[in-house]
């Protein structure tokens, strides 16, 4: 388990982590908290010549939370997401969900910015930021851009990024209403079996607004937008929430794996959804 | 002068540290502080690394191997395939059953992850690259991974090397793929008592295939002196011994001139007991290229091709009488071993130590046939941390008295208590043909069930099935039972043998001058304390302090000949040695005691650490007195020195026993089961170390917990392994442990020196039957009867959806 040779750097700008970039295409690969990618290069799965780590950038680090706006930098790291006070206040979603990502040792290295740019459809944050409605910022030889997190990924490791891009941040407003990141997985350390995010405004009984994302149960994040719809200005009551349990579910499409088959996976992925309803509804 | 007050009896028996003392663990101030010195911790002038190419598929004919381009690599100075051990004869090798596996693949590959090329370099990134350049062409060929369809007609032939040999290493064989049929017990008898019984439980158990995974894997270092034809190796070895022999036997290099060292070893459950391609090719390397080499496998390596654990099928009949009196038992054991046939198993037992699969019940008459055959999976079939294939016999049994009290619609608590083996029935002999040594079964198991207030337990399991049936809960709660009996301490040498090498095993003791001692040993601690307990059971028979004694094992050179460490074997064996090594020292020490006090030797009374004149308590002798006079004194008779050397064949096995229980509550939505109480009763005989005892009882629970609830070794249908790292591999961390309860009876072994039976494989041996009983008895009102293991959340779902606990 010995990755193949690489030359590594450490730029100290964004400017200069993209100009190699820039150099080197698709033979270079930017690296976060490793978490991700050490694992496949000390397999052999890839094959990177220029490691570009981007550690020394400042500017990417950093939790900016400015009335309902909220910047994260993509170098902040899991354990910062979890202990920053004005990040639960203002988005607490964000700290049930990071609690569940791998252990501590992982998320003490492991970023946000790594986590949603991997493409991995394991990976828990994509499907928190579906949930948020959050925006990438990016920034590559044609300068910056900003692509929304429902857009970004296209299939497994297919993402919307261009080889020369660096994610610069995500932002996204502060959510109102009730909450739930439910996740099953096998042991700690494990990614999900099936795992879903909820948010739920609701006055009076009726639903003002909703969001459902689900985590490793297709190739990609998937947005529940027919459950939302389903549930808002609805008056919320244990059936309509079964109901869109139901249509999450058949807008999932997961795979086989260890953790079991298809037909399971879609069971388990019912019950984490009505559980994380049930759970935003309460909060609500 | 004032009297200097003499310690009593009492004190100066507790500054020994003896037996039955919660010594502190004197190797963990080196283990905790990171200062232990592992194989991969040995660093020598010049060394070398040597890694492997490895198959990627499970069942090819070998094309060709291009090592140019690995040549050409700057840093890599050698490329070993087959070709190039074959004039050797080092290209295959012996396995430890009688059955022979390619060092390198010759000319084809029979699972992925076999060892096809051997490369060495500089350090280990340039052995890497040059293992990414070696190119192999392979053809494939059809992949057998079920054992059943091994034996099939048109099944594809594995061992083409030994497709016609109509003979094995344990009898005929009657397919290509077939490796033995092993019997054991009354055939007919046994087939006349179950068409003629009332009542007869028919159940395939699977004990499925999974892997020892010690925390540090396995490897070598290999050091060839060309100046003195000596050759060195440092390795993972829980049988150092044998791997001495073993290396001169198939390397023709003398005996004398192979020197193996056991470092400290990060955990073995018999993955460390087989000799692997590495080691070989490792001393082969050292030879051609004159320098020492090291092999250290990745966890990816281990997991996939050193030896894994289990894998059997066992088809079982158990009858009985109406009220529950267990009249016979039948079994048919279809045992996948991979490959090659590698098991490390005493050489006559092919199967092991199945044949106590008649457990802890009086069972009049029984039948065992195992079949052991070939698959395209990695070889192996150690005893991870149990007796050879005895944790597969206790499941068995544990399953099978489960079954058969559904059949009778009868508590299972109940009808083992109906069929143990009585107290007054030891020495017992089983239908098998063991003689069991000691126990006292009812007295463990009433103590178990009212610890655990078992009545209680199952009102508690009544009213949460009423919730579920009503429809306010989907949880339901499962209570596991289990009581095992072991056979360990392998072993007499009359039936134990490896390779020709008898079981037994040795101490040899020196007293130094000043009265402190060193004591070597055959075995070899992979963690389990060794340092710690043998120099209290020493510290108990010769009277000096257990913190005066060091405690060496592990390397060849220096520690007597012994078979390791492996199936609870240390303390049965090399334990009773210690002892009966220590009763010499004392021996002699009694007649140097007698000249010094001028008095006859049996005029002289052993007191903790002294001997005594008898009715004259003020003259006596300490132990210290007597070993500086044996260095200082002209004895007439009597040669100077104090040293002893035992080797001890134990006349019998030891038979630890045990009762466990573990409630669980299982969500049949989810599949997710969660450990309300595991409690763990363990009957070892004498108590050497009880702080050492309740942390082996933890450790091996939790193994079995992993084993139980999610760790496997899995093949898809093309042979590849889908368990290859530790994300789908199952390892239990802090997290998932539960809390256990331990608890004990103490019935001596009548034939072991000091009494003491083995305990380190009893928690997985036990733990596994309870953890999986427990998930069948929360299903079993619904009319499961069984469900094979592991019991990870979509395995548990699928048990609910098939008995229609889902809408
Ligand atoms: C044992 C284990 C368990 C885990 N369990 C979970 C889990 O349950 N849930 C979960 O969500 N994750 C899990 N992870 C993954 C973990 O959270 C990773 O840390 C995370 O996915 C990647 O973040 P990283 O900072 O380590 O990124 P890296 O590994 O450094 O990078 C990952 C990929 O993203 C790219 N990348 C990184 N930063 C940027 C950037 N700013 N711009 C463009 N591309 C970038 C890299 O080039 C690389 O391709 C687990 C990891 C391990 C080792």
């Amino acid at each position: 388990m010995i990755p193949s040779a690489f030359t590594f750097y450490k730029p100290d700008s964004i400017e200069k982590a993209v100009s190699i970039m820039k150099d080197f295409g698709d033979e270079a690969r930017v690296i976060a908290g490793g978490h991700s990618l050490i694992p496949v290069m000390k397999q052999r799965l890839t094959d990177i010549k220029h490691l570009i780590d981007l550690s020394a950038i400042e500017e990417l680090k950093g939790i900016n939370i400015s009335g309902k706006s909220i910047t994260i930098g993509a170098m902040t790291t899991q354990v910062e997401l979890i202990t920053n006070e004005n990040l639960f206040k203002t988005a607490p979603v964000i700290r049930e969900a990071s609690l569940q990502i791998a252990d501590p040792q992982v998320r003490n290295l492991g970023t946000i910015g790594g986590n949603v740019a991997n493409g991995d459809p394991a990976n828990d944050m994509p499907g928190l930021m579906q949930l948020l409605d959050a925006t990438y910022k990016l920034s590559g030889t044609n300068g910056l851009r900003e692509v929304k997190a429902r857009e970004f990924y296209d299939g497994a490791y297919f993402t919307a990024r261009e080889d020369d891009e660096i994610l610069i941040s995500i932002s996204f407003d502060a959510p109102i209403g009730g909450y739930a990141y439910e996740k099953q997985k096998r042991k700690i350390g494990d990614y999900a079996t099936a795992a879903a995010g909820v948010i739920l405004n609701v006055d009076n009984g009726v639903c003002s607004s909703a969001s459902i994302a689900l985590t490793n149960l297709s190739d990609t994040p998937v947005y529940c937008d027919e459950a939302v719809s389903m549930l808002t200005g609805k008056n919320i009551d244990d059936n309509l929430l079964s109901q869109a349990t139901k249509s999450c579910v058949e807008q999932s499409d997961p795979v086989a794996d260890q953790r079991g088959p298809v037909e399971f996976k879609k069971y388990v992925a019912g019950i984490v959804i009505n559980k994380a309803l049930k759970r935003a509804f309460e909060r609500s | 002068m004032d009297d200097v007050k003499t310690p009593s009896s009492e004190e100066r028996k507790s500054a020994l540290s003896g037996l039955g003392t919660s010594r502190k663990r004197v190797e963990d101030a080196r283990f905790t502080q990171g200062k232990g010195n592992y194989v991969d911790d040995i660093k020598l002038k010049g060394m070398l690394f040597g890694d492997f190419v490895r198959s990627p598929v499970a069942h090819a004919k070998i094309k060709k191997i291009d090592t140019a381009a690995a040549l050409a690599l700057p840093g890599v100075h050698a490329v070993l395939t087959a070709a190039d051990l074959e004039p050797l004869g080092l290209h295959w090798m012996p396995t430890l059953a009688g059955d022979k596996q390619m060092v390198l693949a010759d000319g084809k590959v029979l699972f992925q992850g076999q060892e096809v090329a051997f490369v060495v370099g500089d350090d280990r990134y340039a052995v890497s690259d040059g293992v990414a350049l070696v190119e192999v062409e392979y053809d494939e060929l059809p992949v057998v991974t079920d054992p059943f369809k091994a034996e099939m007609e048109d099944a594809p032939v594995l061992r083409e090397d030994i497709a016609d040999q109509k003979e094995g290493a344990h009898g005929p064989r009657r397919h290509p793929n077939h490796i033995f049929t092993w019997e054991s017990g009354d055939k007919e008898g046994t087939n006349k008592v179950l068409d003629e019984a009332e009542v007869v439980a028919d159940e395939m158990v699977y004990y499925h295939r999974t892997h020892p995974c010690p925390l540090e894997t396995c490897g070598c270092v290999a050091s060839m002196d060309k100046v003195n034809g000596k050759l060195t190796v440092w390795g993972t070895f829980q049988a150092p011994h044998a791997v001495r022999t073993v290396a001169s036997l198939i390397s023709s290099i003398p005996e004398h001139n192979i020197r193996i060292i056991s470092p400290d070893i990060g955990g073995g459950f018999g993955n460390k007991v087989g000799v692997y391609p590495g080691y070989v090719c490792a001393i082969v390397a050292s030879i051609v290229t004159g320098v020492p080499i090291k092999w250290v496998e990745d966890r990816m390596d281990n997991l996939m091709a050193t030896a894994f654990a289990r894998d059997y099928w066992m088809h079982g009949k158990i009858s009985a009488t109406k009220e529950g009196k267990i009249t016979g038992l039948w079994c048919h054991t279809t045992a996948d071993h991979g490959a090659f046939d590698a098991c490390a198993d005493p050489t006559k037992f092919p199967a092991g130590f199945m044949n106590i699969c008649t457990g802890s019940y009086d069972i009049p008459v029984a039948y065992l046939a195992v079949d052991g055959v070939y698959t395209n999976k990695a070889p192996g079939g150690v005893a991870y941390r149990c007796s050879f294939r005895v944790t597969e016999a206790s499941y068995f049994i544990e399953r099978m008295i489960e079954v058969l009290a559904l059949k009778l619609g009868m508590d299972s608590a109940e009808l083992r208590s109906k069929n143990f083996i009585k107290k007054e029935q030891f020495p017992y002999t089983s239908a098998l043909g063991w003689e069991y040594d000691s126990g006292d079964y009812h007295q463990a198991w009433d103590k178990a069930l009212e610890a655990v207030n078992y009545k209680k337990l199952r009102e508690d399991q009544a009213k949460q099935l009423e919730l579920f049936k009503s429809g306010k809960s989907r949880k339901l709660i499962g209570i596991g039972l289990s009581h095992f009996t072991e056979i360990v301490g392998a072993g007499p040498v009359k039936n134990c043998d490896i390779l020709g090498l008898g079981m037994f095993d040795a101490c040899e003791i020196r007293i130094h001058p000043t009265g402190s001692a060193i004591a070597r040993l055959g075995t070899i601690s992979q963690g389990q304390g060794h340092a710690t307990t043998f120099a209290q059971i020493l510290a108990s028979e010769i009277g000096i302090p257990a913190s005066d004694i060091t405690l060496e094992e592990g390397d060849t050179d220096t520690a007597p000949y012994g078979l390791g460490t492996y199936g609870s074997r240390s303390t049965p064996v090399a334990g009773a040695a210690t002892a009966m090594a220590g009763r010499k020292i004392r021996a002699k020490a009694q007649m140097i005691a007698a000249y010094l006090l001028e008095v006859h030797d049996d005029d002289l009374e052993w007191d903790v650490d002294r001997f005594v004149v008898k009715g004259a308590p003020e003259k006596f002798k300490t132990m210290k007195e007597i070993a500086f006079a044996s260095y200082n004194q002209a004895i007439p008779g009597v040669e100077p020195g104090l040293e002893a050397v035992s080797y001890y064949d134990p006349p019998n096995m030891t038979y630890p026993n045990g009762a466990y229980i573990c409630v669980m509550e299982i969500d049949v939505d989810t599949g997710v089961s969660e450990i309300k109480k595991v409690y763990a009763l363990d009957d070892c005989g004498t108590r050497i170390n009880p702080m050492i005892i309740e942390g082996q009882v933890h450790g091996g629970l939790t193994e079995a917990l992993a084993i139980s609830m999610g760790q496997e070794i899995a093949y898809d249908e093309q042979g590849n392994v889908m368990t290859g790292t530790l994300m789908d591999f199952f390892v239990p961390t802090a997290w998932e442990t539960p809390n256990y309860e331990t608890d004990f009876t103490e019935t001596p072994s009548p034939h072991h020196p000091i009494g003491a039976k083995g305990v380190g494989e009893s928690p997985n041996v036990g733990g596994v039957s309870a953890f999986s009983n427990a998930v069948h008895d929360a299903f079993k009102s619904f009319g499961l009867t069984q469900a094979h293991m592991p019991h990870d959340h979509w395995r548990v779902w699928k048990i609910a959806k098939d008995l229609g606990l889902h809408n």
